[in-house]
Order: C-alpha cells, then structure tokens, then sequence
C-alpha cells in the first residue's frame, strides 16, 4: 500500500541525508521525495511516498522518530488527507491535429500550456499521482519529450495540522 | 566572559562537562586540539597505537563505569580509523563521544589532505553527528554531544571540527550551557502504565514463564529491579550475552545465556514458554533462531527505552516502552498491590522440568566434554581456572571467536558491567583495548582479557600503550592456533574444507613478544600447571601478564543452534543433537 509520511525536520546540516540515509539503510524504497522551508525558517517539510504494510509503516515512523533532527512523523495515510503533485510534460507537437487534441486533453485535465514552439507544448498540471498518471497515459502517443514530476505533498484534511 | 580559542574551548568544555580522560591519536587537523591539550592539566589525553584502539579503550571505560567515553582523532585516516571502534559502540548501544580534527573550512569538498567527509562516513553508525563550524558552537554542540550519547538508548555521538574552527589566534567569549534543551529530542522514560498492568497480570497469570534480560538492564543500571522482580516471582531468568551479570550467574534462578551458544536449558524453557518477559532485549537473530518457529507459545512482553526495537522482529503481545528501571519499579509494585501470587503448583513444575533439563544437558553435566589432562587443555578448563583465581570477581573483557563464548558460558558473572565484550558488532581486536579502558576506571579490579590468537593479533600493538599509560591488565590467550569459530563453521557446514583458517606455523612467540613490549609472558602447554600460572600471573598485580595457553586445537562451541531451527533445536556436542 501506498504510504504519504509527512515530516517537519530541523533545518540542520545533515538532516536530509539522514533521513535519506536511513530509507537505504533499512532497506526501504523512497518513490518520491519534496523537501523545502516552511513558514519557520528554521524547520523543513519534508514529505515523502513509500510502500508497505503497516507493520513496515510503523517501523518507518518509529525509524524517523528516532532521528534526532525530526520533531514531528505523521503518516498522512492513516487518516482523511489530501495529496498534490506537480506535473511538467513537455510534448512533440507539429502537426495541427495533435495540437489540437493536446489542447482538448489539457482542458479536460484542468492543466495550462505554459510554453509554446512551433514543434511543442509544455504542460503544467497538478493534482493526485493518479491524476497525472492519466494524463501521462492519456499523452503518450502524442510524443512525450520530458517529463517532470514534483513528487507528492500531501497535508491533512480538516482540523488536525502538524506544527511544533 | 574569558576569550578563549575553539582548540581551549573545546578541551575546556569537556573538563566542564566531566570528562577526564580522553583516548586519542594527533595529526594535522587535531593539532591546534593537541596544543590545547599540552596546556592544561584537568583532561588527560591517553595517546594509544591504533585510532581504532582508542575508539574501544573509550567503550571499555564507558561499559565498565556506565560513563560517557571519549576519543580523539584527526581527519582522513585518523577518522576512518575510528570506524570499526564507532560501528561496535554503536551496536551495543554504547555512549561516547568521537571528536574527529577536519580539512579547515575552506577546503572541505575539494579533495584537501587528509580529507574524509566524517560525518557522512560515519552517518549509519552514529547516534547523532555534528559538523561544528565555527567556535562559538563548540561549547554548546559538546553540552549537546554528551547530552545525546548518554540519555535514551545510549550511541555514539560524532563531533567534526575543521581545522580552523579551533585556530589559536582567534579568540571568543567561552560559556558553558548549564542545560541542554533540543525541542526535537525528548527521550522517554515511563512506560505507559495500562500496558505495564497488562503485563502484570499476564506475569501473574503464566504457568511457564520466562524472564529473559539482555544488555539494556546493564546499560540501565536496573540489574537491582531485575532481581528484585525476579525473586518476588520466583521465575527462571535467562541473560543475552549482552545481559550477563545483570542477574547473578550463580543464583539458582539462573538458568544460564541463551541463543545460539545459549545453555539447553535457557533455550529449552523459552521454546515452551507460555509467557517471555523481555526487558531490555532486542530478539537478535543470534538470540532467536528461525523467526516462523520461535516460542510458539509464548505472549510477548516487551520492555525496551527504543520504540524501534519493541516489535521490530517479533510482534510484542505487550509492548512497553520505557527505561528498564522505570518500568520493573512499577512492575513490582503493582504485583505487591495486587494482593496475587503466582501460581505455585504451576511454578512448581515448571522449575522441575528446568531443573530436568538442567541435569539432563547442562554445562555442568559431566559428560558436556572430554576432561582435559596432560598436553590436553580444554578451552573450558581455562576459564574455569580463570574463574576461580579471581574468585569470579574479575572484569572480564573477550575477543571474538570461540574463546568468547566459553568465557560467556563458564566464567559466571555475578555483576553488571563485569562482562565486557562486543556483541552486536562481533569484532576481533576489541579485548585488549576494552581491557585497557576498564583497567584505567578500576585499577584496583583484576581485569582480563580473554583472547584468542587471531583476536589478539588484530591490536595487539596496544600492549605499547599498556606500558606508558601503566594499565596492567592480564591477557589470557586461549592459543589453538586457527580462527578457531571460522574452522568449527567450515568443520560442521564444509566438510572439514580450513580454508584461510590456518596460519601454517607463522604464529609469533607470544611470549617473547610480551617480553618485547616490556611485559611478563607465560606460556602454558600443560593442564596440571595451569592453576599455578594463573595464579602467578594475578599475583603481578602491577605487571601487564601475556598467558598464551595451548589449548585442545579441535575443540567445539556447543550447545549450538541448528540453522533454521526453533530455539530448542541445537547441537550438544559434535554428534549429539537435540
Ligand atoms: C574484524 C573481524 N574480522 C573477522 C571476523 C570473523 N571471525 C569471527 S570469529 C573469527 C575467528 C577468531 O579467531 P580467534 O581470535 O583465534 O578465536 P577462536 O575462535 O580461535 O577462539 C573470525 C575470523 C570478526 N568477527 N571480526
Ligand atoms: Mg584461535
């Protein structure tokens, strides 16, 4: 199963590579990775995907916990959350009818073309990894130059929020 | 406020944050450290062979006195060095501290002299590292440093100072924090009181029940909550090899280490265990067999102060997490309060079967091996001899190999911190400079170092420090001329196939060796003079002792775990198994 660990991290020398660190070192899979500044500079969040049962769920949490740079583990999929990815997709687009249909596809997606060539369009579209798998697949045949993703960040629904 | 340079500030905080020795090895980027060191008397700086030695001599003093050790190194090669010493710390939970000298600042990242990123090599194996860079943060990160290693589960904390952080010339206001505060790391200590109750009641309830105690009850300091809940119950109490001594080895509930070399009894009792009471245990693979066929009866209580570690390799029925103090001090006093025993028919029994199987295949049982005499020394017999010339009082440091685990089998320690061996990490060439760091904290305890001859040859340069730094301990070499555990694996899994487990003759004269370094040597091929040169050789209180005694080469380590068996499946002896 999927898993969204969100985490709020010291913003020390060396804290990312430990948590990094300690994905490979336990044999655990990162398949994506956001870090930046929060609105307290002296904090980072940091959220990251991985797959597990929850047995390995709870040991990665308790693993991360155990970091002394990490204030706060939070498994966001343990509870109502909401997750978004950022997608940038450059794709071939010479011919009128491609351009077209691309066009059409982005509206139905809800994404922007923000840059235009003669031979492409890039694309700009956020939303769930799901989403954005669609519109992958939904592109494909088009031609797909680049494609960038953001990796997940997700936060959770409702009340509850994670701060120190 | 004094204006001081980062080299002054640096020793300066660790004389305030209590530290009063420091093992170590100079070079280039430690040198401004090394001058600071020169000018002032309160921290004494012990200079060792080998950084790796100085990173053990700081472990040893730590297990032996429950203290937060300290090493010093210089950058590079200094700080790889220290590696191995840092990984076996880390392991066995072991606080110290590693300051390790830097490129200066400006070079770091260009491939400089001597440059190794420290912090990144050392990443896995550290409790918490810091690179420090500038001055006014020593003082603060060493409060920090210390603070880390030795509180929670205790680890190795390493400290990086480039060069110009500690340069003579420039001078800052020193203060020592009185308190150290970190939002992002609060170590717990009680455990949650509704699981202990569980645990209680679930204690009271078993019918075959098992205490097994492993090296946090030492690192805890709970060895006294320990028996104190122990007798109250009246139940059976098994140590890990890293527990020994934190319930006495000759008390009659007692039945001996458990795991792969672990006695009939302790691994017999905990198979059939209806309830395993863990504390301070960490279920090692070494411990616990094939994971799908261990205690298959069993409800699991787990004490342990790591959450990581409760339910990591088996699930706990009842996890808590909490110091072992902590928790077996609510433990007794809800079993005092709950006005229930338990229950005694059932214990009853459960102690004759122990003692059944006690007698049945005990190590004490006469037949457990060939009786040594003449040129026939059995590697038992000498920790046997060894036991009773320090009348079982001694600090006993070990190597790894096969002499480890006799002397973990037969040499019963009735203290904590009197075994002091490297478990987690297994490594060779941790006795001798354990031995020196503990003989540093207790020159007065008998302090030996059971060894073996490939062991002892990986620091055996240290016995130079043993002599400059007056550190007298007795080395007790169980000589059997092979890597005697790699030569019982390839006897009993490839056909008798030794390869590189033999020297071919090229063993040196240990004795002329000892001799060499200024020591006395002794050298022991006859069982009816082996008590006496023992003896001898404790009577030179002040004189560092190389006993290189020839033991049976063909000896086994039994009883041993079938691999891929529960824990009750094991070999008895090379043709007898269970
Ligand atoms: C640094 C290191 N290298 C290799 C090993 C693997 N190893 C474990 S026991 C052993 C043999 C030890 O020989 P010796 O010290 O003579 O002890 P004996 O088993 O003969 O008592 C070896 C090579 C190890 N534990 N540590
Ligand atoms: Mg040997």
């Amino acid at each position: 199963m999927k898993r969204i660990i969100s985490i709020l991290l010291e913003n020390e020398f060396g804290a990312l590579s430990r948590v990094v660190g300690l994905f490979s070192q336990r044999g655990y899979n990162i398949d994506t990775l956001t870090v930046a500044p929060t609105d307290d500079e002296t904090l980072s969040r940091l959220t990251l995907t991985t797959q597990g049962d929850d047995q390995m769920a709870e040991q990665i949490v308790k693993q991360l916990h155990k970091l002394i740079d990490t204030l706060k583990v939070v498994d966001l999929t343990q509870g109502p959350h909401i997750e978004r990815e950022l997608l940038l997709v450059k794709v071939k687009a010479t011919d009128c009818d491609v351009r077209t249909e691309l066009k059409s596809c982005v509206e139905i997606f809800r994404g922007h073309i923000i840059d235009v060539t003669p031979s492409t369009y890039t694309v700009q579209l956020a939303g769930d990894s799901d989403k954005l798998d669609a519109f992958i697949e939904a592109v494909t045949h088009m031609g797909i130059m680049e494609v960038v993703r953001s990796g997940v960040s997700g936060i959770s629904r409702g009340d509850k929020f994670i701060r120190v | 406020m004094e204006l001081l340079s980062g080299g002054d500030i640096l020793i300066r905080a660790l004389r305030d944050v209590g530290v009063k020795h420091v093992w170590g090895y100079p070079g280039g980027a430690a040198l401004h450290i090394y001058d600071a060191i020169y000018r002032q008397e309160d921290v004494v700086h012990l200079l060792v062979r080998h950084e790796q030695a100085a990173v053990h001599a700081a472990d040893g003093f730590s297990r032996a006195t429950g203290e937060v050790g300290t090493a010093l190194v210089t950058s590079g090669p200094g700080a790889t060095n220290a590696i191995t010493g840092i990984a076996t710390a880390y392991m066995d939970s072991i606080p110290l501290v590693v300051i390790s000298g830097q490129v200066p600042s400006s070079k770091i990242g260009q491939d400089a002299f001597q440059e190794t990123d420290m912090v990144g090599v050392s990443r896995p194996i550290v409790k918490h590292s810091f690179l420090v860079t500038k001055p006014e943060d020593i003082a603060a990160t060493i409060a920090k440093a210390y603070y880390i290693a030795g509180t929670g589960r205790p680890g190795p904390v390493v400290v990086d100072i480039p060069k110009d952080v500690t340069e003579p010339n420039y001078k800052v206001p020193y203060e020592f924090p009185s308190e150290v505060k970190m939002r992002s790391y609060q170590p717990s200590d009680k455990g949650h009181r509704g699981q202990i109750k569980r645990a209680v009641k679930a204690l009271l309830e078993a019918k075959r029940p098992v205490i097994y105690a492993g090296g946090g009850v030492v690192i805890d300091n709970a060895a006294d909550h320990l028996i104190a809940v122990a007798r109250k119950l009246n139940y059976p109490v098994t140590n890990t090899l890293m527990g020994l001594g934190c319930y006495p080895g000759t008390d009659r509930q007692f039945v001996g280490m458990l795991g792969m070399h672990g006695t009939f009894e302790a691994n017999t009792a905990m198979h059939h265990a209806d309830v395993i009471f863990a504390v301070g245990a960490r279920f090692d693979d070494r411990v616990t067999n094939e994971l799908e066929k261990f205690c298959p009866l069993a409800t699991i209580i787990h004490v342990d102060i790591d959450p990581t570690t409760v339910s990591k390799n088996i699930v706990a029925d009842i996890p808590i997490v909490g110091t072992c103090t902590s928790v077996l001090k609510e433990v007794l006093s809800l079993i005092e309060q709950s006005g229930n025993t338990p229950d005694g028919d059932a214990i009853g029994q459960w102690w004759q079967q122990i003692d059944e199987w006690r007698a049945k295949h005990g190590l004490y049982t006469a037949s457990r091996y060939e009786p040594s005499g003449g040129n026939l020394i059995k590697p038992q017999d000498v920790i046997k001899a060894l036991y009773k010339v320090t009348k079982g009082e001694a600090i006993v440091t070990s190597d790894v190999g096969q002499h480890q685990m006799f002397a973990a089998q037969y040499y019963l320690f009735d203290k904590p911190r009197q075994w002091i061996n490297s478990g987690g990490l297994g490594t060779m060439g941790f006795g001798l400079p354990a031995a020196m760091g503990a003989k540093l904290a207790f020159p007065d305890t008998d302090v030996a170092c059971v060894t073996g001859e490939g062991s002892i040859q990986m620091c055996i340069q240290e016995l130079s420090a043993c002599s400059q730094h007056n550190l007298p301990v007795k080395i007790i070499n169980l000589n059997n001329a092979a890597l005697g555990m790699v030569r019982q694996w390839q006897d009993m899994q490839y056909n008798s196939r030794y390869s590189q487990s033999v020297y071919e003759e090229s063993l040196p004269d240990f004795v002329a060796l000892a001799e060499a370094y200024g020591h006395v040597g002794i050298k022991v091929t006859k069982f009816d003079e082996l008590e006496e040169k023992m003896r001898e050789c404790f009577a030179m209180k002040d004189r560092v002792v190389f006993m290189d005694i020839c033991i049976d080469r063909s000896e086994h380590v039994y009883p041993m775990h079938m691999p891929g068996g529960s824990m009750r499946d094991l070999w008895l002896s090379k043709t007898e198994r269970t």
